[in-house]
């Protein structure tokens, strides 16, 4: 069924076609509509879960992660402010090999205070072993939901779905629902190989003595490092039932481009539109858009780069001290890989401010008309 | 003739606690749980965040337990047990009692905010604070439960705490839950038939449970029965219950209240005290002890 939704009612949709039985959640613009409708939808039995209305996002993690180890699937959403006060129990979650799936509404950290959209909220997540996918369009947010409780479940990692404040929380866009006896056939129920239970008692994430802590962690990245073949098969698994691919990546136009903006989110939708136009001039862009950011997918961004003389990496969100994060994380991937392509760092749109086809030009204005970067990030759009 | 007595044995003989646990000599925690599981059998699983019994348990891959233990962040003792009865519920078990387990400083301080977002939600969970008053798992750090007049690592003698207690009975009682109740180790039957009764009740009940601490209350191992027992009897912790926040009922009415004195002069942590500080720490439990005897309406 067709409808007209917003993209945080694709995350709503996503969490009940995928039959999620408990939720925990506290509101924080602009995530809110996600809660909202969860909320209706629980209290009309449309959902049959649990809603736990809890008193802070940290508790909002806590209460997920003590239903997802007695067996339960688990969702939540929430967005900066809330997802930094989560972090301890990000880590907990995927320590404590807890799938719980999560929607993060990308929102600039205060002070000053900010609802607008940039990605250090979720980046600063990076290192918590979450997967974490960035979508681009509502029709995404939905089949991602659904796509990412399958890896997570089969893996026991948890994921996190990151959507743009307002340029893709607010927007609405017709959004093919699926329904819900095919979703059924696509992703059986949650049974996770160990649960709380007094049937079979066990101690879940007891002191831990260095004799075995190492072990515990060398699992995990061993189970991250299955994620991105999990994503292409899982991808191709719901193409084929539902016709829409997902996937690590998005390329548009790379095959023969001379010139591919990396981009991530609502970003990498604008990107296209100038992509058309430099096409039109004869200049041969293209637009890899990066999809699934942790783990990092390596060998897709390899591939594709390795083959273009230059690249832009177009970055909302900073590393203090350091580059854009994905500008950091693509060049570790080209690292020691021949041919390399010049890579350019370029930070804009932080706290909202729009990135527009003129951002676009004016990056690659830069990249095309330089042998390399005179600076080691090249900051487009801001008041100096 | 003699009148035959016989004696009728309360507390179930069943052990949900195994040997070789961790606690310490005398650990009124350990205990604690042993006498608390008693009463709620094995149908129980339990959350534990930060706190003695993260370590008391034993290290992975053991435990001392016959239940299942998910050991939680330090502040989430309630909302995680909110978390699992909802799960459990929602794959078909309505039955198991779910337990969150936690110091005074996972109750008191950095968990307070959950367990009252909890009791205002009246999960269906028991909260069992074990009180030691001081957090003893990283080496006797002043706690809000920690008591006026003590010394602790971090209010050192010549700066020994100067506030009382909080009153996280007061607290958790203004919530309204369907049960409250206080429990001593040196009253076992008493506890065991608060954790039974506490199992039949749905909602929020909260148990607060006063653990000596040999360590930290620098008294030796073989007191800490007799320092519970003496807690009750001076009035420093007296033995009651709260029903829906409103009925206040005492569970063991003391004739004669001892000088607050015998208490202190057991432990360590008091040895400082001048006359006149115990002449205001007396004074402090009288206070106390007719608040409560007027909202117990004695």
């Amino acid at each position: 069924m067709k409808k007209v939704i917003m993209g945080n009612h694709a995350l709503s949709y996503g969490a009940m076609l995928s039959r999620t039985q408990v939720i925990a959640a506290y509101p924080i613009t602009p995530q809110t509509q996600v809660v909202e409708l969860l909320s209706e939808m629980c209290a009309d039995g449309t959902l049959n879960a649990k809603f736990i209305k809890v008193e802070s996002e940290h508790s909002a993690m806590a209460a997920c992660l003590g239903a997802s180890l007695a067996g339960a699937r688990t969702f939540t959403a929430t967005s900066s402010q809330g997802l930094a006060l989560m972090h301890e129990l990000l880590h907990w979650a995927s320590g404590g090999r807890m799938p719980v799936v999560m929607g993060n509404i990308n929102r600039a950290m205060a002070p000053g205070w900010s609802i607008w959209t940039d990605q250090n909220d979720s980046l600063s997540q990076r290192d918590t072993g979450w997967i974490q996918f960035y979508c681009a369009s509502n029709q995404e947010v939905l089949d991602t939901v659904i796509q990412a409780f399958k890896v997570s479940e089969k893996l026991m990692i948890p994921s996190m779905i990151v959507l743009d404040a307002f340029a893709l929380s607010h927007t609405y866009e017709v959004v093919e629902v699926p329904d819900q006896e095919k979703v059924d056939a696509f992703l059986p129920p949650f049974n996770p190989p160990f649960r709380l239970t007094p049937d079979d008692p066990h101690a879940f994430g007891g002191l831990t003595s260095p004799e075995h802590y190492f072990e515990l962690r060398y699992k995990l990245q061993k189970g991250m490092e299955k994620v991105p073949a999990l994503v292409e098969e899982t991808g191709k698994e719901y193409q084929k039932m539902f016709g829409r691919y997902l996937g690590q990546v998005e390329e548009y136009l790379c095959d023969d481009a001379e010139f591919i903006f990396v981009t991530s989110g609502t970003a990498g939708y604008t990107a296209r539109v100038v992509v058309d136009e430099f096409r039109e001039k004869g200049i041969k862009a293209g637009n890899l858009r990066i999809k699934l950011f942790r783990p990092f997918p390596f060998e897709k961004v390899r591939s594709i780069l390795s083959k273009v003389p230059k690249v832009a990496v177009v970055d909302r969100n900073i590393s203090y001290g350091h580059h854009g994060i994905f500008y950091q994380e693509v060049k570790s991937a080209m690292y020691g890989q021949p041919p390399q392509p010049v890579i350019f760092g370029f930070i804009t749109g932080l706290g909202g401010r729009d990135i527009t086809r003129d951002t676009f030009k004016e990056i690659a204005d830069y990249a095309l008309s330089k042998s390399q970067a005179e600076e080691e990030i090249v900051w487009t759009g801001v008041k100096k | 003739m003699k009148k035959e007595r016989k004696m009728t044995l309360t507390i179930p003989q069943e052990e949900l606690i195994s040997t070789g646990h961790l606690a310490c000599q005398g650990c009124g925690a350990a205990l604690a749980m042993r006498l608390a599981l008693k009463g709620l059998g094995q149908r129980t699983a339990v959350c534990i965040p930060a706190c003695c019994w993260s370590v008391i348990d034993g290290p992975f891959p053991h435990s001392s337990l016959g239940i299942p233990i998910y050991h939680c962040a330090f502040e989430t003792a309630a909302s995680s047990a909110s978390g699992v009865k909802a799960g459990l519920e929602m794959v078909g078990d309505s039955e198991t009692t779910v337990l969150a387990w936690a110091g005074d400083g996972g109750t008191f301080d950095i968990g307070l905010q959950a367990l009252s977002g909890a009791a205002e939600r009246n999960e269906d969970i028991i909260y069992t604070c074990y009180d030691n008053e001081a957090y003893m798992n990283t080496g006797i750090q002043r706690s809000s439960a920690t008591p006026l007049g003590a010394w602790t690592t971090t209010t050192p003698v010549k700066h020994y705490k100067k506030h009382p207690k909080k009153d996280i009975i007061g607290i958790m009682a203004a919530h309204r839950p369907p049960y409250v109740a206080t429990a001593s180790v040196a009253y076992p039957e008493d506890l065991v038939k608060k954790f039974k009764k506490a199992k039949e009740i749905k909602g929020t009940r909260f148990i607060h449970v006063l653990a000596p601490c040999p360590v930290g209350w620098k008294s030796r191992p073989e007191d800490t029965i007799k320092l519970a027992r003496l807690a009750v009897q001076t009035g420093y912790f007296p033995l009651y219950e709260v029903e829906d926040g409103e009925k206040w009922m005492l569970n063991l009415k003391i004739k004669e209240r001892k000088p607050i004195a015998e208490y202190l002069k057991l432990q360590g942590r008091f040895r400082h005290l001048k006359d006149d500080e115990i002449a205001m720490l007396q004074k402090e439990v009288d206070a106390q002890w007719e608040r409560l005897l007027k909202k117990c309406g004695v």
